[in-house]
């Protein structure tokens, strides 16, 4: 049995194309702070889906070989394959989005959704050169293609942090009277002495002052403001429940500026780790703009503040 | 959902008028009381909208 599969001129190929794809799966598939995907049962979805990648990727060498070019049209159906794994992952986070105190919001699981399906595609793409590799020169040269491969999907795998685009400035929580600023800016009208008290006691808050007008543009969305008090309530803990709405937290933005002024609730008070969470908070893709690179921005005089 | 005004809860009772509840307290402590119970059962905001005019508003 054995000696029959080694006979096949394309086992080797096979092997290593395919070995590699799964081993991309498998480092892209970490389970980090968010929890996300959950442990174990999410994690075989996702390995098990990175299986049959992987496959596709390497079997369409030997199919283009033999000029089997009808066989290629099946990697159209993994496209369509791929595509519902996004939706499957969009479906499930927004249905367990309703149970957060701290919702992630719509733009945070469209991104982790994509995530998912690129990731699938990245594995297909390592699987297919390292297959073509094998075959053209030998072991070693599917070997080098496989690391140089797997090298640039671990690069591409994530994007830019917050940390890229904003200074984060720490600042005070006032409450004056019944107003609630940030700093200069303000969050919010809190009526109850009660919360009041609870506010002067455990809020915390940061001014972002973004780096240039992408980043103004960027950080005014709501879906990222909405990841960064997601991010910041998962790693610190966050200081309300379920029918306490006066204990919000919050980011607002001064219009004139485009700064964001972060309001806090953390349960753990600490201000450098807030600020190294903020840093490491995810830029999100369907955020993230760039109208410095339009061509009316180019001649026009900037008023950069 | 839209905000929505759940309830007025005051200590001016000739200042405040419509169509929600309103709650008519005799003074500041018993005002910010009704408010905080308010609060938890309505699962609305209270914001102040003068010193003696409270209203819990409902966000979401």
């Amino acid at each position: 049995m054995l000696k029959q599969l080694l006979a096949n001129e394309y086992f080797i190929p096979l092997f290593i194309g395919f070995g590699f794809g799964v081993l991309t799966r498998v480092l892209l598939l970490r389970t980090d702070y968010r929890q996300y995907p959950t442990s174990p049962h999410g994690k075989i979805i996702h390995l098990s889906l990175g299986i049959i990648a992987s496959s596709l990727g390497a079997v369409a060498v030997p199919a283009l070989l033999k000029e089997n070019y009808t066989a290629i049209t099946f990697l159209t159906v993994a496209a369509q394959q791929f595509r519902d794994v996004r939706k499957m992952e969009r479906d499930t986070l927004t249905e367990v989005d309703k149970h957060e105190l701290v919702p992630r919001g719509g733009s945070y699981i469209e991104g982790i959704a994509m995530a998912f399906e690129g990731r699938n595609y990245l594995v297909i793409f390592v699987a297919f050169v390292t297959t073509f590799a094998t075959v053209l020169f030998a072991w070693w040269g599917g070997l080098i293609a496989g690391i140089v491969t797997m090298g640039i999907g671990l690069k591409y795998k994530s994007g830019k942090t917050l940390g890229h685009i904003v200074d984060i400035v720490p600042a005070e929580v006032k409450m004056d009277e019944y107003n609630l600023s940030v700093g200069d800016i303000y969050i919010m009208n809190v009526g109850s002495e009660d919360a009041q008290e609870q506010i002067r006691k455990h809020g915390m808050g940061f001014i972002l002052v973004p780096k240039n007008q992408n980043a103004k543009v960027t950080i005014a969305n709501l879906g990222q403001r909405q990841a960064i008090l997601h991010d910041t309530a998962t790693m610190l803990g966050v200081y309300r429940d379920e029918g306490e709405p006066s204990l919000v937290p919050m980011a607002k933005r001064d219009l004139r500026t485009g700064r964001i002024g972060l309001f806090l609730l953390p349960l753990t008070r600490d201000v450098s780790k807030a600020e190294q969470v903020i840093v490491h908070v995810p830029l999100l893709e369907y955020a993230s703009r760039i109208p410095k690179e339009a061509p009316i921005n180019q001649t026009a005089p900037s008023n950069d503040q | 959902m839209d905000p929505k005004i759940m309830a007025v809860i005051t200590t001016q009772k000739e200042r405040v008028a419509g169509g929600a509840p309103i709650f008519i307290m005799p003074n500041h402590e018993e005002m910010q009381r009704t408010a905080f119970t308010l609060e938890k059962v309505l699962d609305g905001m209270v914001h102040q909208v003068t010193p003696d005019i409270l209203i819990i508003v409902r966000h979401h």
